[in-house]
């Protein structure tokens, strides 16, 4: 009955992956973390998402910060959006780091509205790729439990 | 927060594992990664999120690391200055990270001819730096300040099991280095050796420039004990602190405007020094303090320069590529300019105009950078290199940078220059340069070096594009600048001595290169900066046979651009020719890692 599960969990998992890679949530990167997990540490990938979101999450609200001032700084702007982008090239959250380019871009032009567009482009991203990761972290666990009970 | 994972110990015999590496960044999801992935290559791994930290731990215990890896954006120091410090203090390897790079990363090597006296410390650091975005003159930046190396992120596992080689190639030079200060005949000889070199082992033929002086040679005896010191007989000076506070102190007491190399080392006391040893270093110390006098102006200047209105000589120089230095707001005001040469060295490159397949990489005259750093861009299939000057506000540029008494041409500096052909500006999807060390330098590539990995910088995607797109010009830029590079090489290898400087001023972001062939004829430039062995650039091939140079997306499609003497084909293939010439498997391929790290370790075994 277990295998059954097991294996039924295990193909959800491999589809839920498959479909972030198909669209462009998730690239490569995201392979090389998983490669790096193994028995000495078997939640790195979880811990990674963790760190990875926690430190997402605090930018997009310096990020918000500093897009609702009058006088918005650029500058510090660019300063975290080059932040974000760097720790989503990490587990490879691929749209997110995208999102991040177009608020550069954005940003460098100086252009509020572009800014406040690409940043909620950011924003969407984000909690796509957290979503489904934590699906995913959650159906990793299941398969962990019921293996561990065989 | 300083999260020890391993206890500083001596490496052990299993090298490269147990290799302590300190690995330095504030994104605590890449510390994390990083961390693991050292691991996983056997490395003793101590993170740190904090540059300040991370100088501290330095400082505090010196022998305890091999090797550092530090990003270049972080908030509490830049990562250049990290650089700096690292490079002045310790005689560590550093690797910087970019992250996103789009730019060809190819290792910098921190070239022992730094442009400041400062930086001449850096020559003992292998520095590898990170971009993220692989923005040119951050990638210039690190080199000026002495990567030894740079690495874009993702960083990919195979990079990080290379990067023992620049530990190793280190040491390997303190062996050899181990004195012979025998003087001008070591330059002779280096110089024809360099030439005769074609394929000699890399552990031969690094650095044939010159021995190195050490300052405190009796103190470093012990790190010595490596092996046999080999042939090299170059004795080349190694400005450490020390020295160059005597140096100063010394031009202090003559007075700025009186003072000449004979003085200088009369007062220095220093008996194994020469004049020529002064000489140069004070040509360095020169525009060092001049360009450091200008940085004010450098940064009104600088903002929104674009130009390139510096005439190459050679009128190819224009074929149609349009480079401009665009030296931004954020490259000036950055704090982390501490370096005057930041300015001139790192600028971003604009490029305009280009399209896929550009001949020559080259620049485009690189104008209007202020510094006192004279760059000659040679057009992408000249045989003779154009340099083109930057203005520098600085007073005239032939005056002072270019290494003053020495001839404006300068093959080594153009090369430098065709780095800026990044775009900067432009986020491209990382490029990823998966060549890890490449192989380690052979003597007879030594002035092909440079250009080796100075392409890979420049042959960033022709055009800014998202979209993972990539380089595929970049094999023909590669190709034009290392061609280029050579033939400019070789020509000037008979030049004199002014030469010879300018190179080692150059140098600091080549490293000796063909610096070694120039200062051969030098009197005195030798003896400070070149050092070929230094090199390591992820790009640089063994010289024998082809080198394919992997540019990897993310998503694993692979265009390989041989660097190699063949000239570049940009293929998406690898070249198995390369793994099996390679005694170390430092080429970067998608064969299973495990194997060439597998005979790496044999050799070491």
């Amino acid at each position: 009955m277990n295998h059954m599960a097991i294996a039924a969990l295990k193909t959800q998992r491999r589809n839920l992956v498959q479909s972030m890679f198909d669209e462009g949530v998730l690239d490569n990167q995201f392979n090389q973390l998983q490669d790096l997990q193994d028995s000495s540490n078997p939640n790195f990938v979880e811990e990674v998402i963790a760190l990875f979101c926690n430190d997402a999450e605090r930018i997009i609200t310096e990020l918000n910060r500093y897009l609702n001032d009058q006088n918005v700084d650029f500058s510090k702007l660019d300063s975290y959006v080059h932040q974000l982008k760097g720790s989503s090239s990490s587990i490879g959250a691929y749209r997110l780091k995208l999102a991040c380019v177009n608020l550069r871009q954005a940003s460098e032009e100086r252009n509020k509205e572009e800014c406040a567009g690409a940043f909620n482009s950011i924003r969407r991203e984000y909690y796509v790729v957290r979503s489904k990761l934590q699906v995913l972290m959650q159906l990793e666990r299941h398969i962990v439990n019921l293996e561990n009970q065989q | 927060m300083v999260v020890e994972t391993g206890f500083s110990s001596p490496r052990t015999d299993a090298f490269p594992a147990g290799l302590r590496v300190l690995v330095v960044d504030d994104d605590p999801t890449w510390l994390k990664i990083l961390e693991k992935m050292l691991k996983k290559c056997f490395y003793e791994v101590t993170t740190c999120c904090l540059a300040r930290e991370a100088l501290n731990l330095l400082r505090q215990r010196k022998d305890s690391y091999d090797i550092v890896i530090s990003d270049v954006n972080m908030p509490d120091m830049d990562g250049f200055k990290l650089l700096e410090h690292v490079g002045l203090e310790m005689d560590l390897p550093v690797i910087s990270q970019f992250s996103m790079a789009n730019v060809v990363c190819s290792a910098f090597f921190y070239s022992s001819n730094s442009i400041e006296p400062l930086s001449h410390k850096l020559r003992l650091c292998n520095v590898a730096v990170m971009s993220v975005d692989g923005e040119t003159r951050r990638v210039m930046k690190g080199v000026q300040h002495g990567a030894c190396d740079y690495l874009l992120k993702p960083i990919r596992m195979k990079e990080l099991r290379n990067i023992w080689q620049h530990v190793f190639r280190k040491k390997i030079h303190e062996v050899r280095d181990i004195e012979s200060m025998e003087g001008i005949e070591s330059i002779h000889m280096a110089r024809s050796g360099s030439e005769l070199f074609d394929d000699g082992s890399f552990l031969g033929g690094e650095d044939t420039t010159s021995g190195r002086k050490r300052k405190d040679a009796d103190n470093k005896r012990d790190d010595k004990d490596l092996g046999d010191p080999s042939s090299t007989k170059k004795a080349r000076v190694v400005w450490t602190v020390d020295l160059h506070q005597k140096f100063v102190k010394a031009v202090n007491q003559i007075g700025y405007d009186k003072v000449g190399p004979k003085k200088i080392l009369d007062l220095m006391n220093v008996p194994w020094l020469t004049r020529e040893n002064v000489a140069s270093h004070l040509q360095k110390y020169r525009l060092y303090l001049s360009r450091l006098q200008k940085e004010g102006d450098v940064k009104n200047s600088f903002m929104g320069m674009k130009h390139s209105d510096t005439p190459p000589k050679d009128s190819t120089a224009g074929s149609g590529l349009r480079n401009s230095i665009n030296l931004t707001q954020d490259n000036v005001s950055n704090g982390s300019f501490s370096f005057p040469v930041n300015h001139t060295l790192a600028p971003s490159v604009d490029l305009k105009g280009h399209e896929g397949d550009r001949k020559g990489i080259t620049s485009g005259p690189m104008t209007e950078l202020k510094g006192p750093f004279s760059i000659d861009i040679s057009g992408p299939r000249k045989a003779k290199s154009s340099k083109i000057s930057f203005d520098h506000s600085l007073g005239s540029v032939d005056s002072v940078v270019n290494f003053a008494s020495f001839g404006p041409t300068d093959t080594a500096q153009y090369s430098w220059n065709e780095i800026p052909e990044i775009q900067f500006k432009q986020e491209y999807e990382p490029l990823q340069l998966e060549n890890g060390f490449s192989q380690l330098p052979l003597p007879g590539l030594q002035h092909h070096m440079l250009p080796e990995y100075l392409q890979p910088a420049v042959s960033v995607s022709p055009g800014p594009s998202i979209t993972e797109k990539e380089a595929t010009s970049s094999g023909f830029e590669v190709k034009s600048m290392y061609d280029e590079y050579r033939s400019n090489h070789a020509k000037h290898s008979s030049q004199t001595e002014a030469v010879g400087e300018s190179h080692s001023l150059n140098n600091q972001v080549f490293k000796s290169i063909s610096t070694t062939t120039s200062s051969m004829k030098s009197q005195d430039t030798i003896p400070n900066h070149l050092t070929v062995s230094e090199f390591s650039p992820k790009n640089l091939y063994e010289g024998v046979g082809a080198e394919d140079l992997q540019l990897c997306w993310p998503q694993g499609d692979c265009y390989a651009t041989n660097f190699g003497l063949q000239g570049l084909d940009c293929t998406e293939h690898n070249n198995p020719a390369i793994v099996s010439e390679t005694p170390f498997h430092l080429y970067d391929h998608p064969f299973d890692p495990t194997e060439y790290y597998a005979s790496d370790q044999g050799l070491f075994a």
